[in-house]
């Protein structure tokens, strides 16, 4: 095997991934826990009646929880702290990615990538479950993905979350009118949730069918060998 | 299939082994330090002011506060007291300070009062708007003469839970603490009325603390007495209230 290795993903953005992934999965499971305790939603500052709500969700079972029996008080305990652990985790691959030139070299996506001629050819070429094209690291509707996901919903549940913590809430009203109401960052908080979870199965599958060992491979080595497939892997 | 099982296996020994770290010392250490960030950087990004709760319009009042928790008191001592319409009741001011008191409603009305339109938000998730009146827990705190070594303020409650097997059935008091900083902040105050009318027996009558900062469970009714400590280790069961000591709930409710 005389194949070169190649960069791949930096130090920092492998390190944040799989920080991210445990944090996420932590913080996905413990908030249906949490969403066991009530689970009406509603719009607008406050609400607790029936008539109120817009959804009612259905009740989380253990093992999709944790801990993987209801504890409002054990669910929130690892909210609280994995909540830390993601939100310096993302500010902290932000500012790596922006210094790196990661963030606008591939996350960005130019102005050409975003004619329509061009979206038509990565969608066909994803049907076609081909994904070695594109001119950058990244084809437009990965870029479209990753960004979605990276600057918009990961923020934003951040900024919901913190909308719903009275002391913070405290520091900063202006966040909750900015949201509509406390109830309503809640609700977006909920959609946000099941919308990584979306990117989340979406991102799995793509990983399989794309060569599993060579994609975790270099999330973790930071290095591709050119050519090589997991046939040969 | 074997992948399959694989997944499936992985995924309860991941499920096992929160719950097993979820019940470790470390964990607890942690979660504690965690709590400690987030408070911390709650008091940081309000810029060095005294962080406040939003007040609202009179127009954003709930039709309905509702009653969560206990909604009323078993005890006949307390059904004598609600059908006096709470004329002997007694807040008592005591520990860590100069002047112990016993205060009456009445004195409790004469001292100056604030009223504040707050938004309460359980810990479940809801929340509901109403306006409340009472004294600032500051100026009885000040009258009573708080000492230097005082850390806590504790709230002692009328109302109580049965716990336990059905063949040991125990009373446990509900109680609340919260730090000086909580305990001296403008929007701490002791509620008597709520929009207005007296409490209702439901959201804790005759008296209830406010403690704008933090979650509903730290907000007792049918307050009894205020006590000022050093340290809560002795209090009960420890950790600073009754939530705190009988499920895990966090000491800092403002997260």
């Amino acid at each position: 095997m005389s194949a070169k290795p190649r960069k791949r993903h930096a130090l920092s953005t492998r390190i944040w991934h799989w920080i991210n992934a445990i944090s996420l999965i932590v913080l996905f499971m413990s908030g249906l826990n949490i969403s066991n305790a009530h689970r009406r939603l509603y719009w607008g500052n406050d609400g607790f009646a029936a008539a109120d709500a817009w959804l009612e969700v259905p009740r989380f079972p253990g093992w999709m929880t944790i801990p993987d029996y209801y504890s409002l008080s054990a669910a929130r305990d690892w909210h609280v702290l994995f909540s830390l652990v993601f939100g310096f985790g993302l500010l902290a691959f932000m500012i790596a990615a922006v210094v790196n030139g990661h963030m606008l070299r591939d996350v960005f996506a130019r102005a050409r990538e975003w004619r329509p001629g061009n979206i038509w050819i990565d969608i066909r070429e994803h049907v076609k479950f081909n994904f070695e094209h594109g001119e950058g690291k990244y084809n437009i509707l990965q870029k479209i993905a990753y960004a979605s996901v990276i600057l918009i919903l990961l923020p934003l549940m951040i900024f919901t979350g913190m909308v719903m913590s009275p002391g913070m809430e405290a520091a900063w009203p202006w966040m909750t009118d900015l949201f509509g109401g406390r109830q309503s960052a809640r609700s977006l908080h909920f959609i946000a949730a099941w919308l990584l979870f979306g990117f989340f199965v979406l991102h799995i599958v793509l990983v399989l069918v794309s060569g599993p060992i060579k994609q975790i491979r270099s999330m973790i080595t930071g290095h591709e060998f050119e050519g090589t497939s997991d046939a040969e892997a | 299939m074997q992948r399959r099982n694989f997944l499936v296996a992985a995924g309860a020994a991941f499920l096992a082994g929160c719950s097993e770290i979820g019940d470790t010392a470390w964990f607890a250490k942690l979660v504690e330090g965690a709590q400690g960030w987030h408070r911390g950087l709650h008091r940081a990004l309000g810029g060095g002011r005294i962080t406040m709760a939003p007040e609202y319009d009179r127009s954003a009042i709930s039709p309905f506060f509702r009653g969560n928790g206990n909604q009323t008191v078993d005890s006949d001592e307390y059904r004598a007291a609600e059908a006096q319409g709470f004329a002997n009741w007694r807040l008592s001011v005591s520990g860590l300070v100069d002047n112990p008191m016993a205060l009456s409603m009445a004195d409790i009305r004469a001292l100056p009062q604030r009223t504040q339109v707050t938004r309460h938000d359980c810990v479940e998730g809801w929340s509901a708007t109403g306006e409340w009146t009472g004294p600032q827990l500051s100026a009885i705190l000040d009258a009573a003469g708080v000492q230097a070594e005082a850390n806590f303020i504790v709230f002692r409650c009328a109302d109580f839970f049965m716990r336990g097997p059905s063949n040991n059935r125990r009373r446990v008091d509900y109680y609340e603490s919260c730090d000086m900083d909580d305990a001296m902040h403008p929007q701490t105050i002791v509620a008597h009325q709520l929009n207005g009318e007296a409490l209702p027996t439901r959201n804790g009558a005759p008296l209830r603390m406010r403690l704008e900062r933090q979650l509903g469970y730290k907000h007792p009714k049918y307050l009894t007495g205020i006590e000022v400590v050093a340290s809560l280790e002795e209090i009960n069961g420890g950790k600073g209230g009754y939530w705190e000591d009988i499920a895990g709930y966090q000491w800092y409710a403002g997260i």
